[in-house]
């Protein structure tokens, strides 16, 4: 058994004889069940330095979305030098290390798309090395470049139309969430020589291909891991042996994520469950003395400092789908464990603290795993911190405990992934509103007026016979899946091939689960238009090519988001015939399908891309996100909403169910304290139902349309609303996306 | 009584209603009121239509649906329109969320209370077994501004009070501030008196006067008689809080 001094004062044996961070974590961790007043505020080397950011971001903000970009050097892990928040500042940063030389300025990051990284460069005005150039089209190839070669037309034009859409084929496939606990809890050295018997023991020396590419893979991972000790060396630390105490742990873990951010762009860059983990080193400064509440707390702001300084060079269509320059570094806290004991630490509400202290912000993506059995006084902070700054979600631990066990991270807007264990082939969504579509005009694009689905016989009555649009959509929507599925098994193959995430699988074990997430958009607009063709009368009105471009509708209609099984059950079947779709196809390195029903704020640019809708909808108006019942659908108030969602059993869809409301202080209670309990209770009441997301603003709409009119005012600088799986400044978003979120339901009273 | 005669007549229902009744209520607002409120915020439930019909179960089991989320703190509550106008509904509705340990409040205008009328009292005093809180409204203490603010008496709304009060039942007393009409200090003081000496009031509220349901009216084609009247500010609002001495009571809303 492997011993460190480090490791003095910690209980358990298993977790030394072999990586296993869980087992660490449940032997170490001490539950707190206290409430939040043993807190400390901001230190002073916080407010400067929060300060120095603040004004930075105002910058940044000014220059029209980006401070400074790189156009000369491709990141890696040392590719650039040391950088800090302020030069003058730097002894004050307890916790250092950022993506580039500089704070907020974007690396280079070819791998992806050099197209795409010569793109954001001259939409912000710089221009990239043409040498880069050079040498990424003559003498090497990228993802992208590999993917759209192997594409076939049928592929490129489904691509078009967006019947799918958001495909990770112009940059990083991201939702890797390396188990960064484990630098801290190991140091590097250990972590290679567990690599390498890992690859001692790679096969019986026959060389297949999976033999051949794991070897392969193997080799990379080590070489990122001494990478990772040389970028450390580069701000002085040497992170070869164990984290020795509280400030250590926390800083090797960062370098574990900064490895990770300096070498892959993917949307979502996911801290993963840290704070249960790094409590117990807390703890154990605290009770040698070494530290004091104060100094616990600046560790932790510190750390969220940089985790809210992560920026990616994004282009323009990327920023329409993803508004608000999200990266998802999300981060978890609280959960159950298996053994029943709460996992909820001090540090846990010191996470939570840091919204207080350095006031509301939309990363990290703090995400309180929930349960109604959390202690009372947690549930309580947790809620008031969302009233206070909107900018905390809740995902159901009752309902995703048993299916990924207690040391699961979320590893992108909502989905859940084994911390260490997993990695997820991320595939953006399918346009199930648009496949209907297709379903009723025999494949031809109501947009394009292009045949881009299989020729299929078109539907040419007046009125829409439900029978009939089923087994259509049906046939439609199998066509889809696997166009769909073979899409996603393209991509995630280049991926592995030309962008592999070395530095975030060397911190995940050899033997790797994989999941193969799918994704479905336009979900509350297909449930209501059949829903409509089944309870009222919808007339097809045609256009001169004979394609049907809009519907009338006589008599109501049952909808989704009233807890009315009449519609909710439609949208059951829906979710069970998509996922059984998806679970025939065969799906890379054999991986485990899932689907997922949420949109981010790509909505609004798949909204833009599909027609009118037998349910009302307007062509080419924004879908509702996720999982959420249609704008103006709910009459019956916010729990029938929140019932129709719970419906939706979470195992049909393991990469999540997003759910985003939004409630007016006034209508939540009297006082603050009435707003806290009754807050819990909404959310006590819904996830007890094994529901399994929810996203929590608490403002009224007057605060929006100001913000949006006047976004200079101060106190909108760190406005922060939650959106479908993420936060974001409400001033970053596109015009076309405030207008949404304003005309998205406000629960209120009258 | 068979079935069909205690149907009752829905405008709509809310779901998530956090300020009629204590915690989280579930609220059924029943169609048709006598009262022609100048400020009402609701004048589509004032005709009696007979659209939604429901029973008392089915309506009961609507609201269970939200059993979750209520714990023990919450509720179902009956609004209007007038309540007791389908007062039959109610009390079997209330009866068999009592039945479950459900906390019911009935929120009213009181104007249908008829004290004189044997019948009458007996339904009432049977709705009234279930009853766990009613929510009064008191427009306005002086009789004649309350016939001229709602086109009614006001004596036996008081004596309604009175009444619910001797039977043990609590209530919550509300009052809209419309600035010019219904905030005069005089007047204040004098629902101040009466409101101590109802013993069973564990809540005062102020509800300031607001113009969001004015569209409603325009919708329906009515004209809106307090056009020009403003919302009062948030000093009117405390002054009259005080007047009132609404933090004396014991639900006056945690601070």
């Amino acid at each position: 058994m492997t011993d460190f001094k480090q490791w003095e004062g910690f209980e358990g044996r298993i977790w030394k004889e072999e990586v296993n961070t869980r087992d660490f974590i449940q032997k170490n961790y001490k539950p707190y069940a206290g409430d939040e007043s043993f807190l400390a505020g901001p230190t002073e080397a916080t407010n400067k330095l929060w300060g120095a950011l603040q004004a930075l971001q105002k910058e940044e903000r000014a220059k029209g979305g980006v401070l400074d970009m790189e156009t000369e050097v491709v990141s890696g892990l040392t590719a650039y030098g040391p950088g800090y928040i302020d030069p003058e500042l730097k002894d004050l940063e307890q916790i250092v290390g950022l993506q580039t030389d500089k704070p907020l300025k974007r690396a280079f990051m070819p791998y992806g798309g050099i197209k795409m990284a010569e793109q954001a460069c001259t939409t912000y005005g710089y221009t990239p090395s043409p040498k880069l150039h050079e040498i990424f089209t003559q003498y090497t190839r990228t993802h992208n470049q590999a993917v759209f070669d192997a594409y076939t037309p049928e592929m490129r034009k489904a691509r078009h139309s967006h019947i799918v859409t958001g495909l990770p084929d112009t940059y990083g496939r991201g939702r890797i969430v390396g188990d960064y606990r484990r630098v801290a809890l190991y140091g590097i050295d250990f972590l290679i020589k567990e690599k390498q018997n890992d690859f001692a023991n790679c096969g019986d020396g026959t060389m297949l291909d999976d033999v051949i590419r794991q070897r392969e893979e193997l080799a990379l991972q080590i070489n990122a891991l001494k990478g990772m000790k040389a970028m450390a060396a580069t701000y002085g630390y040497d992170i070869s042996q164990p984290a020795a105490n509280a400030k250590e742990a926390v800083q090797w873990l960062y370098f574990g994520y900064l490895a990770a951010i300096k070498t892959q762009n993917g949307a979502a860059m996911s801290v993963g469950r840290v704070s249960t983990f790094l409590d117990i080193y807390i703890q154990r400064d605290l009770e040698r003395g070494l530290i004091t509440e104060e100094q616990a707390q600046e560790l932790i702001d510190h750390l969220v400092m940089k985790f809210r300084m992560v920026k990616f060079a994004r282009i323009p269509s990327y920023n329409q789908l993803f508004s608000g320059d999200p990266v998802w570094a999300t981060l978890e806290v609280a959960g159950i464990g298996m053994d029943g004991r709460s996992m909820v630490t001090k540090t846990d509400f010191r996470f939570l603290h840091t919204l207080e202290n350095m006031g509301p912000a939309p990363e990290p993506n703090i995400t309180v795993l929930y349960s109604s059995a959390l202690p009372k006084t947690f549930k309580d902070y947790a809620a008031r911190i969302s009233i206070k700054t909107s900018s905390v979600q809740y995902e159901n631990d009752d309902v995703m405990k048993p299916v990924w066990g207690d040391d699961y991270s979320i590893c992108c807007c909502v989905s859940a992934t084994q911390t260490g264990k997993e990695m997820q082939f991320f595939g953006a969504r399918a346009n199930l509103a648009k496949c209907l579509l297709y379903a009723i005009n025999g494949g031809v694009d109501e947009k394009l007026g292009e045949q881009v689905g299989p020729h299929y016989a078109p539907i040419t009555s007046e009125y829409l016979d439900y029978d009939e649009v089923v087994q259509k959509y049906d046939v439609m929507m199998d066509w889809l899946a696997g166009l769909y599925v073979n899409i996603l098994n393209l991509i995630q193959y280049m991926h592995d091939k030309y962008y592999y995430e070395a530095a975030e699988m060397a911190l995940i074990d050899t033997d790797v689960r994989r999941t193969f997430a799918t994704g479905i958009a336009g979900f509350s607009h297909v449930v209501d238009s059949l829903s409509a063709i089944k309870y009222a009368k919808v007339k097809c009105i045609r256009n001169e090519q004979g394609l049907v471009t809009d519907y009338e509708i006589e008599g109501d209609f049952p909808k989704y988001g009233n807890d009315d099984d009449r519609a909710d059950d439609i949208a059951v079947n829906l979710l069970r015939t998509f996922i059984e779709k998806i679970k025939r196809r065969h799906t890379y390195r054999n991986s485990e399908p899932t689907t997922s029903i949420l949109t981010i704020t790509s909505n609004v640019v798949y909204g833009k891309a599909t027609g009118a809708m037998p349910d009302g909808r307007k062509a080419y108006t924004p879908f509702a996100p996720g999982g959420n019942p249609s704008y103006g659908a709910e009459t019956h108030g916010l729990l029938a909403s929140l019932n129709s969602v719970a419906k939706l059993p979470y195992h049909w869809a393991l990469d999540g169910i997003s759910n985003t409301q939004t409630i007016s202080p006034d209508a939540l209670g009297h006082s603050e304290q009435e707003r806290v309990e009754n807050l819990v209770q909404v959310m006590d009441g819904y996830f007890d139902q094994g529901a399994h997301h929810l996203n929590v603003n608490v403002f009224g709409k007057e605060k929006l349309i100001d913000a949006m009119e006047h976004p200079e005012k101060e106190e909108y600088a760190n406005f922060t609303i939650r959106v479908s799986g993420y936060a974001v400044k409400f001033i970053d978003l596109t015009r076309e996306q405030q207008l949404d979120v304003i005309a998205r339901t406000c629960h209120k009273v009258l | 009584m068979s079935q069909q005669e205690t149907m009752g007549y829905v405008h709509s229902v809310e779901t998530f209603g956090l300020v009629d009744g204590p915690g989280v209520r579930y609220i059924i607002f029943l169609q048709g009121c006598a009262m022609r409120c100048q400020y009402c915020h609701n004048p589509e439930t004032w005709a009696f239509t007979k659209e939604t019909a429901k029973t008392p179960q089915e309506a009961f089991d609507a609201a269970c649906r939200y059993r979750n989320y209520w714990r023990n703190n919450g509720g179902l509550t009956i609004s209007g329109g007038e309540p007791l106008l389908q007062m039959d509904f109610v009390s079997e509705v209330f009866r068999l969320a009592h039945a479950k340990n459900i906390h019911t409040a009935l929120d009213t205008s009181g104007q249908p209370f008829a004290p004189d009328n044997a019948d009458w009292m007996a339904r009432f005093d049977a709705m009234l077994e279930h009853t766990s809180l009613v929510i009064l409204d008191l427009k306005e203490i002086d009789d004649e501004k309350h016939k001229a603010l709602t086109g009614h008496t006001n004596r036996n709304i008081l004596a309604m009070a009175r009444y619910v009060a001797d039977h043990g039942v609590p209530l919550w007393i509300r009052h809209v501030l419309v600035p010019g009409l219904t905030d005069d200090a005089d007047g204040l003081r004098q629902l101040d008196a009466f409101i101590k000496t109802l013993p069973t009031v564990r809540r005062v509220e102020i509800l300031p006067y607001h113009t969001l349901g004015l569209f409603k009216w325009q919708n329906l084609g009515i004209p809106y008689p307090l056009e020009g009247v403003r919302v009062p500010t948030e000093e009117e609002v405390k002054d009259a809080e005080n007047l009132l001495h609404v933090r004396d009571y014991p639900d006056a809303p945690k601070e």
